[in-house]
This record gives structure tokens, C-alpha cells and sequence, in this order.
């Protein structure tokens, strides 16, 4: 399986494929609804992100975390519903270069424009698997709006080794499988309507 | 029997349930990676990984540990049963060490602040579903539900005359419907007949009963072999992803229906059809543990 190391290279995010499984090391940052917002908010405003956003995945994921002694520690860290971040990632790829977006659930055709525009595909991470999503976390490196935002919200950057399998749901050509799923799955349940 | 005591004894089954599978759970998702390739076998090989590191290291396998949920079946002659206060307390002192401990994630939400007590308890939770049986046992289950497949529950007030194709209809329309959202493959938990609060009891109660037991009634245990079938032909797949394993179970229970009025409930369980079933007894000791 393809492992992509950060900080990740335009090129060889632009050639991932549909149904394509890949592993990621180095350095991820989870963001939900409300650190979406307020990074956007941050751009608006014109101030500096707290890190470079262009060079690594960003994971829909609120893990549960534990605090031991100073060091924060990852317990499990599955993916959360994608599509309630639509709203958001044309911008966030417009703002902040993001290529990689990791969650479940896939995402609508906006987002699909905005990474062919960018370079940047969406992949599925298996919801529920956080505790082997947590088994890949070497180290927390940092986290950002804890106060603010609490511990699902916040945007924690991980040191990962192999975070995966991650699959390529949505690709830099246009490709989204969850668009021909959804298609197939009518036709299929039309097929079974027909045989009652 | 010392409350206290009896809440630290009940933080362990809390673990065990948000830490392992139910075997025969376990067993379908292993004989659903057989069948799938591609993708499929991609989302169902992790699933299983997370699993064995869950188990192996005593950590939730999901980072959605569910509503706090006790189904409890009390023997009216349960010597005991003037400390069920106590009980009650101890099972509310359990969920608040066992959030800390295990630790599991704080999931109660006060519906108009927002505010979270950020113990897993709050008005009604942990919540207790007390049925009152013959004889001497207090028995106990914990279920675990997560916020992702409950969002996917569905209750219908059928027209009573499109009758058994009226059902079958509504209940694979919505599990098409559903796509990857309640994190397939699921076992589809349905409640007929009843009243609208009823139907929809009716249908998580169902996620009880273990992956592959049917009901001891005929006409009920081939409906759910039927549509279990039925949904596999869906193609929806695990996690969303396309395949032939989008239902892991189908499960129905049912109660008489007034004649006006047909209910369907429905609800879907997650891969992670976590559960612990053990006795309490009279002395608050917890024996008979079963996955």
C-alpha cells in the first residue's frame, strides 16, 4: 500500500486515484465544524493560521483524548460525518491550500469541484475505527483553540506512522464514487421494489 | 448491598462493552471480509484490526461510546427489590467512573443550554429500561447506541392497508436511503405495530437479540431472513463504500396494533454492535457476564 509522507507533495496527491488505498506518516490536524470556522474566520480576518495547512491531511475526527501528567495522550480517534463540513472546504482549499481532507461518509459536488481545482482528493477513513486510528498516533504534537473550542472541537496536530488505510473516495479528475454509489444503489433498490 | 461498592463492580462490563465485540458479531464481519474485495474488504480488514487493538488494549474501539443505556429485566420476587434506589445509584455512579476510567467519551447534552456535565449523566441518563418479569433474577444489558446510526431511525405511521409489502417496502427504501451514515454494515433493528412510542421501543429492544438468532416465530424470523437478503442486494456495501455486506441482521419484534394505525419504527445499529449482558444479585454481586 502507497504510503505518502508529509510534508506532502502536490504532485503526488494530484495522482491518487479513486479506490485507491494509501497510508499516511508524518503530521495530520483533525478539524470539525467549529474549527473550520474559526480558521476561516482567522483568513477573513487576515491573520496567520497557526501552522502551514497546505502540507498536511486535514482529518473530520473529536477524539477522545486523556490528559496524562503535561503530555496529551490519543484514546480514539475515528472519523465524524464529512458532508456537515460542505459548507467549508472550497474556501478552506481557496484560503489554505489544504489537498488532503480525511473523514466518512464522502462529500457533495462542491467540495468535488474545488479538488479538482486544487489538486486535492478526499479520503474515506473506516467510521469507527478509532482505536486503531489512535494506534498509529506516535505523539501529539500540538493543539490549537482548546479553550475555546473544548476537546472534540479543537485542532489537534498528530504525529502519525502509517494512519490508514485511507481510501480515495474523490479524486483531482472529478471521479466520486459516492455519486455513482448513490446511482447504483437506486437502480439496485428499484430492481428489489419491483420484486415484491 | 453497598451502592459503592456495586457502582466500581459495574464499571467493568461498561468496558467490556465499548472495548470488545459480541462474537457472533465478530464472526459476520469476518465472513462478510471473505466476501468483499476491492474497498469493501479495505473497510471491513480495518474494522476487524480495530477490534483486536480495542480488545488487546483495553481502549474503545469507537470514539463514540453511546448514550449510557440499561435494559433491565427485574424478577417481581428479586429479594432485593426494596434497594432498587440504591441499584439506580449505583448504576448513575458507575457511568461517571467509568468515564473517567476507561475512559469513555462525556455524551450527554442538555437539549436547550448545550451544556455538558461532561460525566456522561444528566436528566434521565444514564437511562434505565425497567421490565418487570416473573421470578427471583435481576438481569441486566448494557447497550451502548452511538449518535451516528441512531440519527438514522426512522418511525412511520404506515397506512395500515399497504400491509407486509408496505413494510418490506419502507424498510429497504430507508436502508438505501441511508447509505454509508449509520456505518454498514449494520443490523436494522424494527418495531411493528404497538403505538409511535411503542414501535420505536420496540425496535431497539430488537437490537438485543444476538447477529444470526432469528425469532422463534415462523412468519416473523422469514421477514427478517427476507429483507435481510434483500438489503444485501442493495449494493450500499461496508462503510458506504459499495459491496455485497450492507446488513450484518435484520431484527423484528412486534406488538398488537390498533386498527387505524400501522407503525414502523426503525433503527440501525453501527458495525460496533456493542453489548453486555450479566445478573445482579441480591448481595449487588455481578455474575453470568455474557457478550
Amino acid at each position: 500500500m502507497k504510503i505518502l509522507e508529509t510534508p506532502l507533495k502536490p504532485e503526488e496527491v494530484a495522482d491518487l486515484r479513486v479506490n485507491e488505498p494509501f497510508k499516511v506518516t508524518g503530521k495530520i490536524f483533525t478539524a470539525r465544524d467549529a474549527a473550520h470556522e474559526k480558521l476561516l474566520d482567522l483568513a477573513k480576518k487576515g491573520k496567520e493560521a497557526p501552522f502551514d495547512l497546505s502540507a498536511y491531511p486535514c482529518f473530520h475526527c473529536g477524539p477522545v483524548m486523556k490528559k496524562r501528567g503535561e503530555s496529551w495522550q490519543v484514546v480514539s480517534a475515528g472519523p465524524t460525518t464529512s458532508i456537515r463540513m460542505e459548507i467549508f472546504e472550497d474556501e478552506f482549499m481557496e484560503e489554505y491550500g489544504t489537498k488532503i481532507f480525511v473523514g466518512k461518509g464522502g462529500m457533495g459536488e462542491k467540495t468535488s469541484e474545488a479538488l479538482v481545482q486544487h489538486g486535492g482528493v478526499y479520503a474515506h477513513f473506516t467510521g469507527g475505527a478509532g482505536s486503531l486510528m489512535a494506534g498509529s498516533v506516535e505523539e501529539v504534537e500540538d493543539v490549537h483553540y482548546l479553550e475555546e473550542l473544548g476537546v472534540p472541537e479543537a485542532v489537534w496536530v498528530l504525529r502519525v506512522k502509517e494512519f490508514g488505510p485511507l481510501l480515495v473516495t474523490m479524486d483531482s479528475t472529478g471521479e466520486s464514487i459516492h455519486r455513482d454509489i448513490s446511482e447504483e444503489i437506486d437502480q439496485n433498490l428499484q430492481k428489489e421494489l419491483e420484486k415484491l | 448491598m453497598n451502592p459503592e461498592s456495586l457502582a466500581r463492580d459495574l464499571v467493568d462490563p461498561i468496558k467490556t462493552s465499548v472495548t470488545t465485540l459480541p462474537e457472533p458479531t465478530l464472526a459476520a464481519l469476518k465472513d462478510a471480509r471473505e466476501k468483499e474485495d476491492d474497498g469493501a474488504r479495505v473497510q471491513l480488514d480495518a474494522i476487524l484490526e480495530a477490534v483486536d487493538i480495542g480488545r488487546r488494549e483495553e481502549i474503545p474501539i469507537c470514539q463514540d461510546t453511546g448514550t449510557p443505556t440499561f435494559y433491565v429485566q427485574l424478577g417481581a420476587d428479586y429479594p432485593a427489590i426494596d434497594q432498587l434506589d440504591e441499584i439506580k445509584e449505583a448504576v448513575r455512579r458507575a457511568v461517571q467512573l467509568a468515564t473517567e476510567e476507561v475512559p469513555i467519551r462525556p455524551n450527554t447534552v442538555h437539549p436547550i443550554s448545550g451544556e455538558n456535565p461532561g460525566d456522561n449523566t444528566g436528566r434521565s441518563i444514564p437511562w434505565i429500561n425497567w421490565n418487570i418479569t416473573d421470578g427471583t433474577d435481576l438481569r441486566v444489558t448494557y447497550l451502548p447506541k452511538g449518535g451516528g446510526s441512531t440519527n438514522m431511525s426512522q418511525l412511520t405511521m404506515m397506512t395500515p392497508g399497504k400491509g407486509l409489502e408496505g413494510v418490506k417496502e419502507l424498510v429497504l427504501k430507508r436502508i438505501a436511503s441511508m447509505e454509508g451514515k449509520p456505518c454498514p454494515p449494520t443490523v436494522v433493528g424494527i418495531g411493528l405495530g404497538g403505538s409511535a412510542s411503542i414501535a420505536m421501543s420496540l425496535a431497539k429492544k430488537s437490537l438485543l437479540r444476538p447477529v444470526g438468532v432469528r425469532r422463534e416465530d415462523e412468519e416473523i424470523a422469514d421477514l427478517e431472513e427476507e429483507l435481510k437478503q434483500r438489503a444485501n442486494n442493495l449494493g450500499v456495501g461496508p462503510m458506504g463504500v459499495g459491496g455485497e455486506t450492507t446488513v450484518l441482521d435484520v431484527k423484528i419484534e412486534y406488538d398488537h396494533r390498533h386498527p387505524a394505525s400501522y407503525p414502523v419504527g426503525i433503527t440501525p445499529q453501527c458495525w460496533a454492535n456493542r453489548r453486555t449482558s450479566f445478573r445482579i444479585t441480591p448481595e449487588g454481586d455481578i455474575v453470568e457476564v455474557e457478550r
